[in-house]
């Protein structure tokens, strides 16, 4: 296999090199890009097909297929990290550059290069204003995404986290949509960044207090930090920002304010990855960044995240429900699942952690997609994407009323879809941990059967919208929707494949919160490997698909 | 007899090697003023600015020529170690892009080049000077060899009233906080007998002085006056205006190299001589450090001046650094000598983008200047988007690594609270950074803006009269100031490439940051 580096800085460097190789080819002229801007914005739908869009293709399939390569070579019984890169990147800091693919991480790999080739493709049929820069920015992005679930350094992560909302930033402030596109960046890139920051002194503390604590030189290594635990009263602040910073990102219920407005400037196919991959990066960093580095603060807080989570299911579900800009529908089920992935893993279990991480593969999968169809619909209503503006649309087009169908119900969770198995494993988990909370969660997958099927019935039946003009979808729109539909559909029939792969991982994440309830002699023990932890090869197993 | 008097006096050793550096950036300013006098307006123009960068370029070299030197000379009163080294490094290169930057500059041709130069030439040599001062007396003349040509500075744009407030402000408020230090330095050789800094910390250090009265008087005094010069809330208020009213150019030179040698007085006065009275000055300097960060940091918001902008936020950083001088220790000093090279870059980046600017559109540094920016000249366009993401603090640029180390320097001095202020900044800080990136890629060129029409900048039409002190060929002609201008972008470009370089690969910096606090006997 070649070094993960490779698979992190191909991105950034297709999105380098198609800006500067166009900018040469460009010379002679005024650009080509530049010049059919105009006339192809008018046309909509053929696409420009420029150099920069091209390769950054190419780049964003190379990257998908190495993901892909990274999954299938995964060993489920191997090390914990596997094809580790680790070279010192600053050694004054103690940071390591180092780079590792587990348990946790690996689907999410699979996940981001998919969405990203994806949406490459949708971004492709169109033509963009200042493409170079366009996809420049969008390749930055999907680089700086995968550094972070790859770091397995802790400083390292928090740069690829801050780092990562800097393109969208011009993304959505260069390209987004009239009116406010401007405010709300600068809001969706404050809300953020200040979580992140908050994110950067706790990081820096942890690896200060934990070296001096443990009287060595200074590291970040996530390893090594595992290895020095902190007091409880410093995990408890640390804790605290940690998870400011991770709640801003999903976006949790009281943290939320940027989303609307973010969702709304957002152009389709930014929204697509932004959507489905970021935030996944803030549960991530909870499931491999939180739970093991601050037990005991996981378990002290544990109800207060388990209320936040409750919150967002409930609050996000009636706003779905309520709202008619289809978008906000997408946004606000979003709040609602991560609302779902939120509580699994602060159930501090191992079934709910493995349904939280098998989740956040699936609501990536399922709400890009559901972004694309908004952004088709829209098409077919004079570019509204109210709901009330649409209906009937599936008359005409059967073909994409099928596929939309698939995705609403994938999106609800309906028996035999892989996000069934993921919000089952879930509840499992917090019905053994708090059981109150467990019952009021079961309300969440009724009111997502709502919502879903609210917005494909308005959508796609009833009485023929105001301005509604259908038509069938065309075979490169299909090619965008087509992989990320096989995908749901294989998890559905096989989600064991994620399942296995992480649970050793998901395992020994949780096992180091059940440790801290156990006197501290032990704690060291369970902690210091995954050795300790029992495999039980039968659990995964045991969750087949009906 | 003569000849016997002269064998047996012996006059004191002079370690030339040692001051080279000085006598190079002292000869070169007589020597420019001398030249800027030749009547040529080629000479003037041209020989004056290449001859202060050959000055500076000698000052540099002999610097690293006294690498690794560690010696006391001129009897103790200054010091050459690495922290001077480095400091001078800092300051010489901010000195050298000030030059570029005023190359074209209606400031240098309005004071005739020569004595602009010379007086920038001389204002190094104070700071150089105060980064190695090893006494009171050292220290005090180096910052009026610093302070005194940058009140002139402030207000060579003789035909624009805020140039000359800017001067006069500048030339009061400075003047209050010289006294004010030379008051509280007074007083600390009134309690200690003496004016050494060693000998102010070996007396401090045995006895009950540390906690007596005087010194504590003499302390805050000097806290005072210090504060003044490096604009440290709340003895900030005449930094936003003074930084709007002078040339820009000088505001450059001001923010970035006066901060330097500020803070070189900072660490040396404050963590080596009253290091026994850290009990007491440490706390208020962490609470004025909070201050300042938070002041600075509002006050910078809504801003539509670029100048007073960078000028709070220049206020804000002041106060990220003091976090590093108040920890105390040699990480704190690394720390603080870090942010103070990447601040460099950052400042010049961002200055070189208002120069360039200025002299291109007729909306001065406002932050409309910049509007569309991005697609008109992404060579401008990119080193200013840089800066505003290091200033913030954002990852992959120097301004990262910067309060990265900063915030480790203050949670291992055990001032956690403080790193949070300092993250907490940051924060404030993105909502005025932002809308200026916004200004250059999200908003459209104004239609009203002819670029290069810089006539416009002539401030009045008409022939004006002869200004006592102006330059004659100022009265010859008022006329348009520049076409192009390669070495601006040359600074814009090289200042952003850096702090990404730095940003990304950091270690270089930090290896040579790292004597620099070793060298002050903390722990």
């Amino acid at each position: 296999m070649p070094p993960l580096s490779i698979l992190l800085w191909l991105p950034f460097v297709c999105g380098l090199l198609g800006a500067l190789a166009s900018a040469v080819l460009a010379r002679g002229g005024r650009t080509n890009a530049e010049a059919s801007a105009g006339d192809a914005s008018a046309a909509s739908g053929r696409g420009a097909w420029g150099a920069p869009g091209v390769v950054a293709l190419v780049g964003s399939l190379v990257a998908l297929g190495l993901a892909i390569a990274y999954i299938a070579d995964y060993k489920s019984g191997g090390a914990a990290l596997q094809h580790v890169t680790d070279t010192v990147w600053i050694s004054t800091l103690g940071i390591h550059y180092k780079l590792a693919v587990t348990g946790l991480n690996v689907f999410l790999l699979g996940l981001t290069t998919l969405l990203f080739a994806v949406a490459t493709l949708a971004a492709n049929l169109r033509s963009w204003e200042r493409p170079r820069l366009f996809y420049f920015h969008f390749m930055l992005a999907e680089s700086a995404v995968l550094g972070a679930f790859l770091a397995q350094d802790l400083a390292l992560f928090v740069s690829f986290f801050d780092l990562m909302l800097i393109p969208f930033y011009f993304l959505i402030g260069g390209w987004g949509r009239e009116p406010g596109r401007i405010k709300a960046t600068i809001k969706l890139v404050i809300y953020t960044l200040v979580g992140s920051l908050l994110m950067l002194a706790a990081a820096i503390a942890t690896g200060v207090l934990a070296s001096q604590q443990g009287g060595g030189h200074i590291t970040f290594v996530l390893s090594a930090l595992h290895a020095l635990p902190l007091s409880s009263g410093s995990q408890e602040w640390i804790f605290l920002f940690f998870a400011a910073a991770f709640l801003v990102k999903m976006p949790a219920f009281p943290l939320h304010g940027w989303m609307p407005d973010g969702y709304r400037a957002m152009p389709i196919e930014v929204l697509m990855v932004f959507s489905g991959v970021l935030s996944k990066v803030g549960a991530y960093g909870f499931l491999a960044i939180v739970l093991p580095l601050f037990p005991q603060a996981a378990v002290h807080f544990q109800t207060l995240m388990l209320l936040i989570a409750l919150a967002s299911i409930l609050y996000g579900s009636a706003q779905a429900f309520s709202q008619t800009d289809a978008r906000l529908i997408a946004g606000y089920s979003s709040v609602a699942q991560l609302g779902f992935i939120t509580l699994g893993i602060f159930s501090l279990n191992s079934q709910g952690a493995q349904g939280a991480l098998l989740q956040m593969v699936n609501h990536g999968l399922v709400v890009a997609p559901l972004l694309f169809i908004v952004g088709l619909l829209a098409k077919r209503t004079g570019g509204s994407e109210d709901v009330r503006q649409m209906g009937g649309l599936a008359f005409r087009a059967p073909v994409l009323a099928s596929l939309f169908l698939v995705v609403a119900l994938a999106t609800l969770a309906i028996p035999g879809s892989s996000n069934f198995v993921g919000e089952f494993l879930i509840l499992l988990g917090v019905f053994k941990a708090k059981l109150a909370i467990a019952i009021i969660a079961f309300s969440g997958v009724v009111l997502a059967s709502v919502y879903a099927l609210r917005l494909f019935i308005r959508a796609m039946h009833n009485r023929v919208g105001p301005s509604a003009d259908s038509h069938e979808i065309s075979i490169l729109d299909g090619a965008v929707l087509a992989p990320l539909i096989a995908v749901i559909v294989f998890l559905a029939l096989y989600p064991q494949l994620a399942l296995h792969r992480s649970e050793r991982s998901v395992k020994a994440a949780v096992a180091s919160v059940q440790a801290s309830t156990v006197p501290a002699q032990t704690v060291a023990r369970v902690i210091s490997g995954p050795r300790v932890v029992h495999r039980s090869a039968t659990f995964a197993d045991s969750v087949r698909t009906p | 007899m003569i000849p016997l008097a002269t064998a047996h006096l012996k006059g004191p050793h002079i370690d030339f090697a040692g001051l080279s550096p000085l006598i190079a950036l002292l000869g070169g300013s007589v020597l420019v003023l001398i030249v800027g006098l030749l009547g040529s307006r080629w000479i003037r123009a041209q020989a004056v600015p290449s001859l202060s960068l050959g000055a500076l370029g000698a000052a540099l070299g002999l610097t690293i020529w006294q690498w690794n030197a560690q010696k006391s000379i001129v009897s103790g009163a200054l010091r050459i170690d690495d922290l001077a080294l480095v400091l001078n490094l800092v300051l010489i290169a901010g000195a050298a892009c000030t030059v570029l930057l005023a190359w074209r500059s209606l400031a240098a041709r309005e004071a005739a080049h020569g004595e602009f130069h010379a007086l920038l030439l001389s204002s190094v040599a104070g700071m150089s000077l105060l980064a190695a001062a090893q006494n009171t007396v050292a220290l005090f003349v180096g910052l009026e060899l610093l302070s005194i040509p940058l009140y002139v500075l402030c207000a060579t744009e003789l035909k624009r009233e805020h140039s000359l407030e800017s001067g006069l402000k500048y030339l009061i408020v400075g003047s209050v906080g010289s006294a004010t230090l030379l008051y509280g330095l007074a007083m600390i050789y009134g309690a200690t007998g003496t004016t050494d800094f060693a000998g102010i910390a070996s007396a401090l250090s045995n006895g009950s002085l540390a906690t007596d009265p005087l010194t504590l008087t003499g302390v805050a005094l000097c806290v005072a006056g210090l504060c003044f010069k490096s604009s440290i809330a709340p003895f900030h208020q005449w930094t936003p205006d003074v930084y709007e009213g002078a040339p820009t150019p000088v505001t450059a030179f001001m923010a970035v190299t006066t901060k330097v040698a500020a803070f070189g007085v900072f660490l040396r006065f404050f963590d080596v001589a009253l290091i026994d009275t850290q009990v007491s000055w440490g706390p208020a300097l962490a609470v004025l450090a909070t201050i300042t960060i938070l002041v600075g940091n509002v006050g910078a918001l809504g801003q539509s001046s670029l100048k007073r902008m960078l000028a709070y936020s220049s206020v804000a950083q002041a106060g990220y650094m003091l976090a590093g001088v108040v920890v105390s220790t040699q990480l704190g000093v690394r720390a603080t000598v870090f942010y103070l090279a990447a601040y460099l870059f950052m400042n010049m980046a961002a200055f070189a983008v208002i120069v360039a600017r200025e002299r291109q559109t007729d909306l001065g540094d406002s932050i409309g200047a910049l509007a569309g920016l991005g697609r008109e000249r992404p060579l401008l366009a990119w080193p200013m988007t840089i800066s505003m993401l290091a200033l913030a603090g954002i990852p992959a640029t120097a301004g990262f690594m910067g309060k990265f180390y900063l915030i480790d320097a203050a949670v291992s001095g055990g001032y956690t609270w403080l790193g949070v202020a300092i993250v907490v900044g940051s924060m404030i800080s993105l909502g005025y950074y932002l809308p200026v990136i916004a200004a250059m890629w999200m908003r459209e060129a104004p239609a009203a803006t002819s670029p290069n029409d810089a006539s416009v900048l002539a401030p009045t039409p008409g022939p004006l009269p002869a200004l006592a002190g102006g330059s004659s060929e100022l009265d010859e002609d008022g006329g348009p100031l520049s076409g192009s201008q390669p070495e601006v972008l040359v600074v814009a470009v090289l200042a952003g490439a850096a702090t990404i370089f730095f940003g990304v690969i950091p270690q270089p910096l930090f290896d040579l940051v790292h004597g620099a606090g070793s060298g002050l006997g903390l722990f």
